[in-house]
């Protein structure tokens, strides 16, 4: 009797491939499998048809050949005679560019209005009320096509600067310049320059700025290290010695002996001739795009501080009321480390947002990455697939590459649970 | 203890008092800014820094907007209207080319004497998303169909459209608000078929065609009828392989021989002729219409305990979501026609929907994923206990309460896509944003207009969004079913 009954129980029937639930999964996923191999199949060998019948083939050639167009705003040096990939490189670079500002801009921007809107200030919570719905709710393309507009419509040619009663003036102390073409800005100058380490393949980095780089992580540590040295003797001794005097030195005073060092100072535009020169002109495309960016993006990370700072609850900072903290360190030990962690999410996928928003200098003609790989360099080559391709790998790379970060600052940032 | 109390205390009082005044800075408006406006140097620094920024916006703005013009013809006349008013040197907007090109702005190039039609399809719409959006609310639902009749059938008689037409708007009003006032599940069926409608009153053409696209899921729902009793598994695949059988081989030359035997259409229109606020709302309405549904289907997949499954989800989410929507249209309109057999070529507005649909689809899917997880793992186990299939489960159990947890930001992904679909200038399509304020300056005599058609379109686009962000805040209270 039991052997029977064992017997029928391993024993495996067709049906049970749709009836029984261990192989009915399997089956599934099997005949999905199948589908998805036969829709790419159909879809690669539709493309290598047509590519045979228009005479292209596949390949990534094209990327070697000379360019042949002019990038109004470089990072790096480029002429039309560099090839299609340095072209390539170099609008990578301004999308990170514009990407690296906004985000820092609009982080700066969305806090201040996210804290502004839970003020008990009634006046300005509303006003930061209306911004923040009236940039949530309108098109990014708007904000960027009027904020160009403003520049290319408003603004006066740089001859308008001119003469002993002009009918503008530099504002910033004499120091930024608003043109329709170009907004002129200040550079740095440096009596003592130590000359640049060269790369190659033209890309060099001046010894100052490795210089402030290395000085400025260097105290970043130091600060770090005092700050663990005054938690040691907290816990030894009960007392925590006095720092914020230490950390302030080790972050400033090399910093302050480079300037002197190098004679750093800075360099204002002044009107020759027909344009500003002595300073940079940043091209308005690029001021417009950057503006739109920041405003449209912060009006939605003000939302998520809001939103993340309510989300702590009222019995938090009650709590660290009874035990005695002060409103500041309330604010620092209680209330921010739980904000941060409904907060860091979010504001992860809204840098996202700006950086493939950032696509969006097709309306002011930015040359960033989808007006060189995915423009000029397509129209010219005619070489659509092979471009857009590689166009939406690279954006991909960039989003999978600022996730990833962001995940790892994620996690360190978590509740830490069992 | 009593007696040594009353004897140290020399006076007790044994009535109330009067309530007194509160003191001047404590009461009325003067309490209300000290609160509100004045509660510290902070507090007072905000808000003269709020009064600040309103004046600054009011002294450069407002004699803009007073000396605004509505009647003219050209930006020229504009400013001699303007300058003969209120003086030489004074400015203003000339709104007057939102009034002479409003039909432009609102129905791009369509044919003028067919701008009923759009206008005939987004009023019937709100019959068919009546049984979706408001299905609880009675009072609601009444409002707005009946205004919405009033205010379609008045424009359609406005804009000429003919009167067989007319009598069946106002049939299929009458006929929606009857259904609305006895059960509101009546109107299931006319909520699932209305977008094959709704396509066939903008595009025009053979009647025949969405019918016979209608036969074909009627015959996949009879296969599911006859094997689904014996093979429950192969019930679903056989009505998915019908269907589209039928679509493939039949429906076309079927709808043609219809079409020769009894002629029933109606003009056709280009997709080229689409523009404006009706390209957006057509792609934005069929964009919401299938990201949720794909949405939940790829969330599901993503859950899913098969590997291939919710690899294959994750990858199709994580790419989409990883690259610009622009890039996206580019494919759409530069890389289908590798991608397909040769010679195939398909509507650039259809492939433009597709691209929208996938890609809000996988930002659908983020959220509703938000709303799965969200869920306590006590459902599941609560639905397994019952004994339910896993469709079932999902069905009946986990989706009505994730999706109720996901609600804002499924309108915010909406939100978020209605405003994309401006983006359909750059694959040459006539958006309300760009190409057509483009458009009408390309005429000499709007010839510099930049700032009224930004603020007219922007204006639009913020009452549709605003509106739909604060309906999901109403649903939100409306669906909320514990006590807080």
């Amino acid at each position: 009797m039991t052997d029977v009954s064992a017997s029928t129980d391993t024993s495996f029937r067709p049906s049970m491939l749709i009836y029984d639930r261990r192989y009915r999964s399997l089956t599934f996923q099997v005949i999905v499998f199948i589908l998805v191999m036969a829709a790419m199949w159909w879809l690669i060998s539709n493309t290598i048809t047509n590519l045979a019948s228009m005479g292209k083939t596949f390949d990534f050639g094209f990327l070697f050949q000379r360019a042949g167009y002019d990038i109004s705003q470089t990072l790096i040096p480029y002429s039309a005679d560099d090839t299609h990939f340095r072209a390539a490189v170099v609008g990578l670079l301004n999308t990170l560019l514009v990407a690296i500002l906004g985000c820092i801009a609009a982080t700066i921007l969305g806090i201040a209005v996210g804290v502004a809107r839970l003020s008990k200030n009634w006046l300005f919570g509303r006003l930061m009320t209306v911004y923040v719905e009236i940039f949530r709710n309108i098109p990014l393309l708007l904000w960027i096509l009027i904020i160009y507009a403003v520049f290319t419509e408003i603004m006066p040619a740089p001859n308008a600067y001119r003469g002993d009663d002009p009918a503008w003036s530099m504002i910033l102390f004499d120091n930024v310049a608003l043109t329709n073409r170009y907004t002129s800005i200040p550079t740095l100058g440096m009596t003592n320059d130590p000359g640049s380490l060269d790369l190659g393949a033209r890309i060099t980095f001046n010894w100052a700025t490795i210089a402030f780089v290395v000085v400025l992580i260097g105290g970043w540590i130091a600060r770090g290290m005092i700050a663990k040295n005054a938690q040691k003797v907290q816990n030894r001794t009960g007392f925590r010695p006095t720092t914020w005097w230490k950390s302030l030195l080790v972050m400033t005073v090399p910093s302050l002996f480079l300037i002197w060092f190098f004679g750093l100072h800075l360099i204002a535009p002044a009107l020759k001739g027909f344009n500003f020169t002595g300073g940079i002109n940043v091209s308005n495309s690029l001021v417009a795009l950057w503006l739109a960016l920041t405003l449209y993006t912060a009006a939605f990370i003000a939302e998520i501080v809001r939103a993340g700072i309510l989300a702590v609850s009222r019995g938090q900072s009650e709590a660290a009321f009874a035990l005695g903290l002060r409103p500041k360190r309330t604010m620092n030990l209680v209330i921010l480390p739980q904000a941060l962690r409904v907060i860091i999410p979010p504001l992860i996928s809204q840098y996202l947002n700006l950086t493939k928003n950032s696509s969006l200098a097709i309306a002011v003609g930015y040359m960033d990455l989808r007006g060189t790989l995915g423009g000029t360099t397509l129209n010219q080559t005619g070489r659509e697939l092979e471009a857009i391709v590689l166009m939406m790998l690279t954006y991909l790379m960039l989003s999978l590459l600022i996730s990833a970060a962001m995940n790892v600052f994620n996690s360190r940032v978590k509740l830490k649970e069992r | 203890m009593s007696d040594t109390h009353a004897q140290t205390v020399p006076f007790v009082r044994d009535t109330m008092l009067p309530a007194a005044q509160p003191p001047d800075n404590q009461a009325g408006a003067v309490r209300w800014l000290r609160e509100n406006l004045f509660a510290g140097p902070v507090n007072s620094v905000l808000t003269i820094a709020g009064i600040l920024i309103i004046f600054f916006l009011v002294t450069h703005f407002w004699d803009w907007f007073a000396h605004s013009v509505w009647n003219a013809s050209s930006l020229s006349e504009c400013r001699e209207i303007i300058s003969a008013t209120w003086g030489p040197d004074a400015r203003g907007a000339c709104f007057a080319v939102i009034r002479e090109r409003w039909n432009q702005l609102t129905f791009g190039f369509y044919p003028s004497e067919l701008y009923w039609r759009p206008t005939m399809t987004f009023g019937l719409q709100m019959i068919a998303l009546a049984p979706v959006l408001f299905a609880t609310a009675l009072v609601i639902r009444r409002t707005v169909l009946v205004i919405t009749a009033v205010v379609t059938l008045a424009a359609m008689i406005a804009l000429g459209s003919p009167m067989i037409w007319l009598v069946f708007a106002a049939i299929a009003f009458a006929g929606g608000i009857y259904a609305s006032e006895r059960n509101v599940r009546w109107l299931v069926p006319v909520a699932l078929i209305y977008p094959l409608a709704g396509i066939w009153f903008l595009w025009g053409g053979s009647l025949w065609t969405p019918i016979f696209i209608l036969v074909g899921p009627a015959l996949g729902w009879v296969a599911w009828r006859i094997l689904g009793k014996r093979l429950p598994g192969v019930g679903m695949f056989a009505a998915i392989l019908v269907t589209i059988l039928f679509w493939m081989i039949l429906a076309g030359d079927a709808a043609n021989d219809a079409q020769n035997l009894i002629p029933m259409s109606i003009e056709s229109v280009r997709s080229d002729r689409f523009g404006g606020f009706l390209l957006s709302v057509t792609i934005g309405v069929a964009g919401i219409a299938l990201s949720l549904p794909i949405g939940i289907v790829l969330a599901l997949a993503r859950q899913s305990d098969m590997f291939l499954i919710k690899s294959l989800s994750v990858m199709f989410i994580e790419f989409i979501r990883g690259v610009p929507l622009i890039t996206l249209l580019f494919v759409a309109s530069l890389l289908l026609n590798y991608f397909l057999p040769p010679g195939t070529t398909f509507d650039i507005i259809l492939r433009v929907i597709i691209m929208v649909t996938i890609f809000a689809a996988a930002y659908m899917a983020e959220v509703i994923r938000g709303g799965l997880a969200a869920l306590p793992r006590g459902q599941y186990e609560a639905a397994d206990a019952l004994g339910l299939d896993y469709w079932k489960a999902q069905r009946l159990i986990v989706l009505p309460q994730a999706l109720k947890i996901s609600i804002p930001g499924i309108v915010s992904t909406f939100i978020g896509m209605f405003k994309d679909t401006v983006l359909v200038t750059f694959v040459g399509l006539y958006d309300p944003l760009k190409s057509m304020p483009d458009a009408i300056r390309a005429n000499i005599e709007w010839k510099g207009i930049y700032w009224e058609p930004f603020i007219f379109v922007g204006a639009i686009f913020f009452i549709i969004c605003f509106a739909m962000s604060r309906y999901s805040m109403y649903l939100e209270r409306r669906l909320q079913r514990d006590h807080k």
